[in-house]
């Protein structure tokens, strides 16, 4: 598999010189692959923030370097603004960003700062509002007058009418009911399946990315702690609990009928999974 | 058991603004909310679940029907700061909810309006701060801490009070996981050991694990009341309000569907686990 | 970067300065403000200047810390300086093209710079030493006695208190939102005066309704927690003088005396 973005022993210290000096990120490495729909998970603190802002060069290294496509994305820092638009990044709560007077102009500022216009800026914005699940005739509204589901898709609207080779996404779902977060992800993945573009999707929900994700990065304490496919993530599952972060409920429920003597392996991670495999062992009597 | 809160043909209506109609968020709500129990109340966005909560200590006056405080009217003006003492609020944005630079000074904001005598708002800040576990940050600035610490200094701003009841209104949303479980455990542990009487308003399903009772809002109505067992057990009609059931309730449900005989109440890992244990032995 | 703006920030200790009852700290430096408008000698300055160092060795604050406040001034500070230091007229020590540097024009911009850093710094470390809410309290104290006069004393020091506690909220939300924009390509750094102050457009929109959300849901948590104005308040730190403050008062006053009476 061909990397997109490298990012090798990357170190980010904030504050240098102030009594709050801290590194938030420290000799970090990982590597996000064309074309997949990686997951990235930590909890606050883990350094995730500060990585992803590194990804589309918002932050600079300490030390260390970001890789997109081979290239060094601080090679020319006067030309870091074209990084931005090729790794389109999401923030935590993007709807606090909108301000424009309708929800098509929003959609429009990423693209018209891109020196687009006309036709091609037209198709961008809609093909954007539908992939992120914007009902069309919401477009002329003002954003500040949808529903808070309505505006979140408003913004993730915003960055992919750039279309960015990568699209990272921090916490999409968040504060969002069941509803909501099913339907959001829903459209993140039809966008992927049907663009084939990379896609970094930021969580704290595991049941979330378990079910989402191709690959899974953990990230804590400013490292990277594993990487793999869920089965092999989630079988850590104690490992990923020592470092503060939750499993799948339904590893949990594993772990437990493990520790209670049930054979099973507790690498499952979806509900379905674990059904169909207690319901193979009881087939085969294997109690 | 006495009752700490109750409703009557409750109902609220939002006016409508410029271009926007007038939106009916609540309609017709009657309940009795026992002292000393634990009632998680879930809904999807815009359920009026949040409405409801705003009702319980007259920031919201009801627009029809009645609310009522430990047997006081919350239309009574007179009344209005010791409904407030009784039932604390803690909202969703930990952010704007804190008021002080230093948490001891926030946490003694409510008892100094109260006008506590200096030397009890002492004791009752040390023993707020003791209460959810967050003694040794006393003197810490609240804005250089992490969003459960946050929310349960915000706990501790409401436990200065001496309240009766607390509500928390998705006091959970903006969290972590970890945030989350800090702040249940201080809730549970309020519950238990303090007899508080709390009404926590969620969309994670999860957070119904250790309630008496769960109270499910659809447009306004209560459209489902009852044990976490007896509501989960009612998956399809969850779904349909857009709400999920556990995924341990899901499993079991899956199970049950492939001919293993499981009940499909069990709503902790713990108990879900054990259920099947019981259920594959006596296959074997 | 934004966040380095340390206006209003508190860093929390327990030297004798953090002590001090801030009636003591504030009307301190008040007498140092007057001292230091009537410093006219280079003695009278140094005396100053010591004392701002002892002060914040006292503290336990560093002179970085200190210094970093004069960071959004420096701007103003250069202009006072470059403006005393060629338009005063006197005694010509060097000459070109236009410009004209003088002995008093060199003495004045040099006097400048000292006051007005001395000025900063020195209130800075009033407000790094002093919660903001002991400073309003010592504020609100101060000043009661025009509430005789129908001034809104207590609601003035609540709006104060409120607004110190969320310019570090604000600032951070500034942060996150010029990231945010600049996610999308918006480019605050080039271009003319009125490109720029166009490009202040998705930065302040969204940051003034956040400001209104904020202050909305702040009312509200307010009143749930019995707030309902200065009536019949109590307070968990009553101000009382100890010894300490009036050693201290007694200091900078005998100070202000001496430099007025002497600088």
């Amino acid at each position: 598999m061909e990397e997109i973005i490298k990012v090798e022993n990357l170190t980010h210290t904030y504050g240098v010189g102030t009594p709050f000096e801290r590194s938030a990120v420290e000799g970090m490495s990982l590597s996000v692959y064309r074309g997949e729909l990686l997951g990235l998970i930590g909890h606050t603190g883990s350094g995730k923030s500060t990585l992803i802002q590194h990804l589309n060069g918002l932050l600079r290294p300490t030390a260390g370097r970001v890789l997109l496509d081979g290239q060094d994305i601080w090679a020319e820092p006067k030309k870091i603004r074209d990084v931005r638009f090729r790794v389109g990044l999401v923030f935590q709560y993007p709807e606090y960003q909108l301000f424009e007077e309708t929800a098509y102009r929003d959609i429009a500022f990423g693209p018209t700062n891109m020196g687009l216009s006309g036709e091609e800026l037209d198709r961008r914005v809609r093909d954007a509002a539908r992939f992120a699940g914007l009902d069309e005739r919401l477009l002329d509204k003002s954003p500040f007058t949808l529903s808070g589901g309505q505006k979140r898709r408003v913004a993730i609207a915003g960055v992919i009418a750039m279309e960015p080779e990568v699209l990272v996404l921090d916490e999409p779902s968040a504060g969002l009911d069941p509803r909501g977060r099913e339907e959001l992800l829903e459209h993140i993945r039809a966008y992927h399946r049907e663009r084939g573009n990379t896609v970094v999707l930021v969580s704290h929900s595991m049941e979330e990315i378990a079910r989402y994700a191709d690959r899974i990065v953990v990230l804590a304490r400013g490292r990277t702690l594993m990487s793999g496919t869920p089965r092999e993530v989630f079988s850590r599952g104690s490992e990923l609990v020592r470092a503060g972060l939750d499993v799948p409920q339904a590893t949990r429920v594993a772990m437990e009928l493990q520790k209670r003597g049930l054979a099973i392996d507790p690498a499952v991670y979806t509900v379905e999974d674990l059904a169909a495999a207690l319901l193979a062992l009881r087939k085969g009597g294997g109690c | 058991m006495s009752t700490m809160i109750e409703t009557k043909d409750l109902s609220y209506t939002y006016p409508g603004g410029e271009g926007t109609a007038a939106t009916l968020a609540l309609d017709g709500v009657t309940l009795s909310i026992a002292r000393g129990s634990f009632v998680v109340v879930l809904g999807h966005n815009g359920s009026g679940k949040s409405t409801f909560a705003k009702t319980l200590n007259a920031v919201l006056l009801p627009g029809g029907g009645t609310v009522w405080v430990d047997g006081m009217d919350t239309k009574n003006e007179a009344l209005l700061l010791e409904i407030r003492r009784r039932v604390g609020m803690v909202f969703q944005n930990p952010d704007n909810q804190i008021v002080a630079n230093v948490v001891e000074e926030d946490v003694a904001f409510a008892p100094e309006n109260l006008g506590v005598p200096t030397a009890e708002i002492r004791q009752r800040v040390d023993d707020a701060l003791e209460a959810v576990g967050m003694t040794e940050f006393t003197l810490h600035a609240p804005h250089l801490l992490s969003g459960g610490q946050k929310q349960r200094i915000a706990i501790a701003g409401v436990l200065a009070m001496l309240p009766e009841c607390i509500v928390l209104d998705e006091a959970t949303a903006m969290l972590d996981p970890m945030g989350r479980r800090e702040v249940l455990n201080v809730i549970e542990g309020l519950h238990r050991e303090k007899d508080v009487t709390v009404v926590l308003i969620t969309h994670h399903m999860n957070e119904a694990e250790h309630a008496d009772r769960v109270i499910v809002m659809d447009d306004g109505h209560v459209a489902m009341d009852g044990t976490p067992r007896e509501v989960f057990s009612r998956a399809e009609e969850l779904r349909a309000l857009g709400l999920a059931v556990p995924d341990t309730v899901a499993l079991l449900r899956e199970l049950k569907a492939n001919g293993l005989d499981v009940p499909t109440d069990a709503i902790t890992v713990s108990d879900c686990a054990d259920a099947i244990m019981d259920a594959m032995k006596q296959h074997a | 970067m934004l966040k380095d703006i340390t206006l209003g920030q508190y860093f929390p200790g327990d030297t004798l300065a953090h002590r001090l009852d801030p009636r003591t700290k504030l009307l301190a430096v008040v007498c140092y403000i007057v001292a230091i408008f009537s410093c006219h000698t280079l003695w009278a300055y140094g005396t100053m200047a010591l004392t701002l160092a002892v002060a914040a060795r006292i503290s336990k604050v560093s002179a970085r810390a200190l210094f970093r406040g004069l960071r959004p001034v420096l701007f103003i500070i250069t202009f006072t300086a470059v403006l005393n230091l060629f338009y005063t007229p006197g005694e010509t020590l060097w000459t070109w093209w236009v410009l004209r540097v003088t002995r008093e024009g060199l003495y004045t911009a040099l006097a400048m710079v000292t006051r007005i850093t001395l000025l900063i710094t020195g209130t800075f470390l009033l407000t790094y030493t002093t919660s903001p809410i002991r400073l309003t309290d010592g504020l609100e104290s101060l000043l009661a006695p025009l509430k005789k006069l129908r001034v809104p004393v207590h609601e003035l020091a609540m709006m104060m208190s409120i607004a110190l506690r969320f310019i570090p909220t604000l600032i951070e939300e500034t942060d996150k939102i010029m990231s945010a924009q600049k996610a999308r390509g918006a480019d605050f750094e080039s271009g003319g005066l009125i490109r720029r102050a166009k490009a202040l457009i998705p930065l302040l929109v969204p940051l003034f309704i956040s400001a209104f959300r904020r202050a909305d849901e702040l009312a509200t948590a307010m009143e749930c927690r019995c707030y309902h104005g200065g009536e019949g308040r109590t307070k968990l730190h009553v101000l009382h003088f100890a010894a300490r403050d009036y050693a201290v008062l007694a200091f900078y006053i005998v100070l202000a005396a001496a430099i007025v009476a002497l600088g």
